[in-house]
């Protein structure tokens, strides 16, 4: 068998190496060509889409660049007015937070609690309160039927509804009032959102070692909150900490929606957020460099609240 | 209703939870559940109201007279237009097909020596991969579209079916769902002499079917939901979602055509899920992210 393919712990000879050697390396990567080969496809194309971009936008981000002239250098000039003469990214920002922290966290909660009670279903059940919950993040763009439900005059389901029960008497313009906009972007927003990480805690409950739940009971848990924090969650770690990944990247990019539903600019920018901030500036006003500068902000925000995140939740359950 | 769901779990064996917590948790399931369907069923009746109904006040949510009339509208209306509708959906269908089927095999093929193998380079890609779950594809947008146009993609639908290949969450759950292969299979087949390219056709892609499904059914939606993003600009080559803006768009005289489209569009990854859901949860248990 050859030293370096199938196990874990496999010491490669250029790491064990005193001293770094090319003609190790080589001989390595020669003898796993098969492995690069197999994944050229997929990498050649993630490194152009995915990892080139972000570099790219780094780079960019310093430059003032419209797509016509050469880009020019500028230094540090496009943060600056980000921070500091941009008020609409300002309040693009406070929008993005105040969305993330509502919808990320309770997003987050409602993946597992709903995953926890359909668990406990019979399997015929669990399957179709899974879909129901499942379904409205992979039906695509029915946010158009939110449009009608909160269509600004009577015939919208939630202004006649409210008007039927008396609560208000003139139907509210739910799209176009500073007041409502985000409110009912939240609520879209959480609607969608029992997606992948949902799954990935359905997937992790069913497939919970049932031994682990007979020894608990064994050893003194008294109730079931006992057995979900000192058993369930430690041996779903992996699976939550997936579904964080999965939550906070969504619950920051929030953009479709309230382009679809509000409209880019929306009124008084109240349903502006970081990502409608860059397709602003990105396809409408074609400031590419000013652009990246708001996408590079936006990748060390998702960046950085995911790693912290991940370390956080590894104390679960301690 | 409620009381139905409570005797289903008293069939169970279950720890001491208190009857009123059980009740409060299923109600809260109830409540929350008709909350996520009634959207998508109320977009299912509104496809079949007549146009009538649809402006109805105060509104109804389920349809009295269910008709086709919608659907028969939405083709004329976009047959006579100069882009007929059968136009829009083969595009939508062509970007669909050929996008999941090289995400499957392209992410598949990426997957197998990175949760097999080590070698020069591996734990680097596993780590890039992990970390580009972590942002979402908007920061990539402006570059991406000074690379499209550099290779000359731009209003061509590969720019959207080729990234499409490429998406991260596919190839870190193929991953994880094919570590728990047994070594013993894979060693098998190359005692016999098998290269590692046929090891993995032959031998690793049919027993990762169910996470096939996963990654179709977690590609499919943003694809065949897509618009066209800012990449394709000729009405010729635009999709079904485009169309439903459009239609949208058109106002009142339009809102039963578009009640129709949007049934189009919700009804096929929905359809896909029911189909592929044992197989979806049985991959997803080996989704997590590993101490």
């Amino acid at each position: 068998m050859r030293a370096g393919s199938v196990g874990n712990r496999v010491i490669l000879p250029v790491k064990t190496a005193k001293h770094f050697q090319w003609s190790a390396l080589r001989k390595e990567i020669y003898r796993n060509r098969q492995y690069y080969i197999l994944m050229a496809p997929y990498m050649i194309i993630f490194f152009v889409f995915t990892v080139l971009p972000v570099l790219a936008s780094l780079g960019i981000s310093f430059t003032y660049f419209n797509m016509l002239e050469p880009p020019r250098f500028i230094g540090w000039q496009n943060y600056s007015r980000l921070f500091l003469n941009d008020d609409i990214f300002l309040i693009a920002l406070r929008n993005t937070f105040y969305f993330a922290i509502i919808t990320g966290p309770v997003s987050y909660f409602a993946c597992f609690v709903f995953a926890w009670i359909i668990n406990e279903l019979p399997p015929k059940i669990r399957a179709i309160m899974t879909l129901i919950f499942y379904a409205p993040s992979i039906s695509g763009n029915v946010y158009y039927i939110w449009q009608i439900i909160f269509s600004g005059d009577k015939y919208g389901f939630a202004n006649s509804l409210l008007i039927r029960l008396g609560i208000i008497l003139e139907p509210i313009l739910w799209l176009k009032d500073e007041k409502y906009i985000l409110t009912v972007l939240i609520i879209v927003q959480l609607w969608m959102s029992l997606g992948t990480s949902f799954l990935a805690f359905i997937a992790g409950l069913q497939t919970l070692d049932r031994s682990l739940i007979e020894a608990g009971a064994v050893d003194g848990i008294k109730n079931r909150w006992q057995e979900l924090w000192y058993i369930v969650l430690p041996s779903m770690r992996p699976q939550l900490l997936f579904g964080a990944v999965m939550q906070i990247t969504n619950s920051l990019a929030v953009a479709d929606i309230s382009v679809a539903l509000a409209g880019l600019p929306s009124v008084n920018y109240a349903g502006h957020t970081i990502v409608t901030h860059l397709m602003d500036y990105g396809t409408i006003r074609f400031e590419m460099g000013y652009a990246s500068a708001i996408a590079t902000v936006l990748f060390a925000i998702m960046l950085g609240t995911n790693l912290v995140t991940q370390k956080l939740l590894r104390k679960i359950g301690g | 209703m409620a009381g139905r769901r409570v005797s289903v779990f008293h069939h169970q064996k279950q720890l001491n939870r208190s009857f009123a917590v059980t009740f409060l948790l299923f109600l809260l399931l109830a409540m929350f559940g008709a909350f996520m369907a009634l959207p998508l069923i109320y977009t299912v009746n509104n496809a079949f109201k007549p146009l009538d109904e649809l402006f109805l006040f105060p509104p109804r949510f389920f349809v009295r007279n269910p008709t086709f009339d919608n659907f028969y509208d939405l083709v004329y209306l976009i047959g006579s237009s100069w882009v007929p509708f059968s136009r829009y959906l083969s595009h939508t269908v062509f970007i669909t097909v050929l996008g999941t089927v090289g995400h499957v095999i392209f992410a598949s093929a990426a997957a197998y020596p990175l949760a097999k193998y080590r070698f020069p380079g591996s734990r680097a890609l596993s780590t890039i991969v992990v970390l580009s779950l972590m942002f979402s594809p908007h920061v990539t947008a402006i570059p991406n579209y000074m690379i499209m146009s550099r290779l000359g993609w731009l209003d061509t639908h590969a720019s959207i079916i080729i990234p499409a290949w490429a998406f991260p969450l596919g190839l870190f759950l193929m991953r994880q769902f094919m570590e728990q292969l047994p070594n013993s299979l894979l060693e098998a087949a190359k005692i016999d002499g098998a290269s590692e390219y046929r090891v993995f056709w032959q031998i690793v892609m049919p027993n990762v079917k169910p996470a096939w499904l996963t990654l179709i059914i977690l590609r499919l939606p943003s694809l065949w939901g897509s618009d066209g993003g800012s990449f394709i600009y000729s009405e010729n080559l635009k999709t079904l979602n485009y169309a439903l803006g459009q239609i949208t768009q058109g106002g009142i005289a339009r809102a039963g055509a578009g009640a129709a489209i949007g049934l189009v569009l919700m009804i096929v990854p929905i359809v896909m899920f029911i189909i592929s859901q044992s197989n979806v949860i049985q991959t997803m248990a080996s989704s997590g992210i590993k101490d």
